[in-house]
């Protein structure tokens, strides 16, 4: 969905159509990967303020999931959304001038790193409350199917929110009145610094959305071919009236929670582990040896998203921040009278 | 407000009984109704006149509603449109917030206050943030109806006068109708709102009744009104504590004293330019309010008088408020615990001095 994404090849074959479409996968990862790499330091550099969640690690999750959905399904993230909005095509201009609290962001520069809108793109946010994003999700799927509206609302959350009550409350009613929403779980194993193990008894999550009776599934989230694939499966289910569908996409972050977050509870040794499995290292590797990719493709990849992430970050430099005397604009709308 | 609206409320009484209703019914050709019926009649305009239009909350269909409000029109309109919801206040409240966010407009019933704190983190980190952390994005059209208030013997958790503190929240409009004609009218002017609109409905005024013209419709949100006009004192109060303040006044009159009753109707945002007028006539206010003293809407009322009418002040402002305590079930520790007719007569005799 990127306005820049380059087509190389013209698919003639399915062979070749597959490779073009797995290198503009792999593209998009390294896209959101060095996006957020530029936030850490356009963080230490003060540029960007306040709280920062990084996705790197996760970018297999975002790529591969809003890769299954069209233009008019629904999207609802949370608080660590930068990949999520990036991949379903948030301009990348909009999303760093948010980012540096310009009137020219996504959400006028008031809502920040966390709080990512765009109604053109149907992406509903960057919500910070972990659960609250899924009550709007259930909403938004309630009022597409009593208005006949063929849509699928996504709506990424993390395993900590499946401790919520919240979580349980939506699972149960997107499963009795049998919702058209693909519920994401990213599980990353941590809620903040708590691990999975150390503050859910069960921790098949897949398992616990089954038992609201919901087609429910693991996905290795460090394969994006995997995660389209499930996420693709899963939303083309709920379209044609399946119902609420549920996909565990078991990943990782490589980074800390947030920028505040000095990462002791984990082990190095683990984070390594992990690493081996970077979803954007893998896939490289894997179309190298299919020899689907070259060395002078990955150049022109990382060039053309230096001077993506260039443009994003002049742009907002240059922009104007909103004028204070608006500070009360948009408490209510304009009342029509 | 029209003339009916502003007369009517003066011959209630705290029990809702209609002894005199009667005889307006006779002279205007009005109907006699319950609050409760007035406030049905609106949900079924809305159901019937915009198909965008839904109810949902606990035991609102089969069940007829907590309070009998919804009786009826899960037969007339349907299990679709009539929805009876989980025991899941917040799932169910953020669900009317993202229907909202999808062009339906959701009535988003919730039995009492006490049971919306479940919901607390949606209706304030959603619904009241949204339009302005979206940057002008995402309006969210709710509305939420809730029962409120205290006076039935239903104890500590089930009685509490809680729409001051979402008076507090920037992105809420609140309301509570207090007379027949805006348990009528009310409703249809909240769905035009592009905002979160929140009704709140006291318990002891669902079988209050009253006269309503046939041809009853939306009224304003926006502003107080004056319910019966005196010229010694302003007693400024709004939903449940109406009616008793009304009896108050009455006790006054007996005694020469000429009080005036505003009704704020609209909580957030407060009509100050009502208020402050009659201030400004009578040069003595008496805010009654069912929530607690400490941090409330009658601290916010007192204050903005202060601030803006401090020099047309003959006497300190007075309030009549809740004891600060959990409400109790006993029937004389919840009426020692409430605002009452003689209290709040005892504080404008104390203010006119």
């Amino acid at each position: 969905m990127s306005g820049t994404r380059q087509h190389r090849a013209k698919p003639q074959d399915p062979a070749v159509a597959e490779a073009a479409h797995r290198r503009e996968l792999l593209r998009e990862m390294l896209r959101i990967r060095r996006f957020e790499e530029r936030c850490v330091e356009l963080y230490s550099a003060a540029k960007i303020r306040g709280f920062l969640h990084l996705y790197i690690g996760e970018e297999a999750v975002a790529v591969g999931t809003c890769r299954a959905l069209t233009p008019d399904d629904s999207i609802v993230a949370t608080y660590r959304e930068h990949g999520h909005a990036l991949a379903r095509g948030v301009g990348m201009d909009s999303l760093m001038a948010e980012m540096y609290a310009k009137v020219t962001g996504c959400s006028r520069g008031r809502g920040g790193s966390m709080h990512i809108f765009d109604t053109e793109r149907r992406f509903y946010g960057g919500n910070a409350i972990v659960g609250g994003g899924l009550p709007l999700a259930v909403g938004m799927a309630l009022a597409d199917k009593m208005r006949g509206i063929d849509r699928v609302t996504a709506c990424f959350f993390g395993d900590g929110a499946v401790a919520e009550g919240e979580f349980h409350e939506c699972m149960n009613l997107a499963a009795l009145w049998d919702l058209p929403i693909l519920f994401c779980c990213e599980n990353n194993r941590y809620a903040m610094g708590t691990a999975l193990e150390r503050a859910q008894v069960e921790t098949d999550l897949a398992a616990r959305a089954g038992s609201y009776h919901m087609v429910s599934w693991a996905v290795d989230g460090m394969d994006v071919i995997a995660v389209e694939q499930a996420a693709r499966r899963a939303a083309e289910a709920v379209r044609v009236g399946g119902g609420p569908h549920f996909l565990e996409l078991r990943t990782y972050r490589f980074r800390a929670h947030s920028m505040y977050d000095p990462d002791r509870y984990r082990d190095k040794a683990e984070i390594e582990r992990w690493k081996e499995r970077d979803p954007i290292v893998t896939l490289t590797a894997q179309l190298k040896q299919d020899g689907d990719l070259t060395d002078h493709d990955l150049e022109v990849f990382e060039k053309e998203i230096t001077a993506e992430i260039a443009h994003a970050i002049d742009t907002a430099d240059a922009a104007d921040t909103e004028p204070v005397e608006d500070l009360t604009k948009f408490v209510y709308s304009p009342r029509q009278t | 407000m029209n003339a009916s609206t502003a007369t009517s409320g003066t011959r209630k009484t705290v029990q809702g009984t209609r002894s005199h209703q009667a005889h307006d019914s006779a002279d205007t050709g009005a109907k006699p109704v319950s609050y409760r019926e007035a406030m049905r009649a609106a949900l079924r305009e809305a159901l019937i006149k915009d198909d965008r239009v839904f109810i949902m909350g606990e035991d609102i269909g089969r069940y007829g509603g907590c309070y009998a409000v919804t009786l009826g029109l899960l037969e007339e309109f349907g299990p679709e449109r009539i929805r009876d919801t989980p025991l899941s206040e917040s799932a169910f409240v953020g669900t009317g917030i993202g229907a909202a966010l999808a062009g339906m407009r959701p009535i988003v019933e919730i039995m009492t206050v006490n049971f919306s704190l479940l919901a607390l983190d949606q209706i304030m980190n959603n619904a009241a943030t949204m339009l302005h952390m979206s940057g002008g994005q995402l309006n969210v059209p709710l509305v939420i109806r809730m029962t409120t208030g205290a006076g039935r013997q239903v104890a500590a958790q089930h009685s509490h006068s809680l729409e001051g503190w979402y008076a507090h929240i920037p992105g809420l409009r609140i309301v509570a109708p207090a007379t027949i004609e805006d348990a009528r009218g009310m409703l249809w002017t909240a769905l035009q709102d592009p905002d979160p609109v929140l009704i709140f409905e006291h318990a002891l005024l669902y079988n209050a009744s009253g006269p309503l013209s046939p041809d009853a419709g939306p009224v304003d949100i926006d502003t107080a009104a004056i319910r019966r006009p005196g010229t010694d004192v302003s007693l400024i109060t709004y939903g449940g504590t109406l009616p008793k303040t009304l009896a108050a006044a009455d006790e006054l009159a007996a005694d020469g004293i000429a009080a005036e009753v505003v009704d704020l109707r609209t909580l957030r945002p407060l009509d100050d330019a009502t208020i402050l007028a009659s201030v400004r006539r009578t040069h003595r206010a008496v805010i009654v309010d069912e929530g607690w003293r400490s941090g409330s809407l009658s601290a916010e009322v007192s204050a903005r008088i202060t601030e803006q009418a401090f020099y047309d002040l003959d006497a300190p402002v007075e309030r009549v408020c809740t004891a600060e305590v959990p409400i109790p079930y006993a029937w004389q520790l919840e009426e020692a615990a409430l605002p009452q007719p003689a209290t709040i007569a005892a504080a404008a005799r104390k203010a006119v001095g």
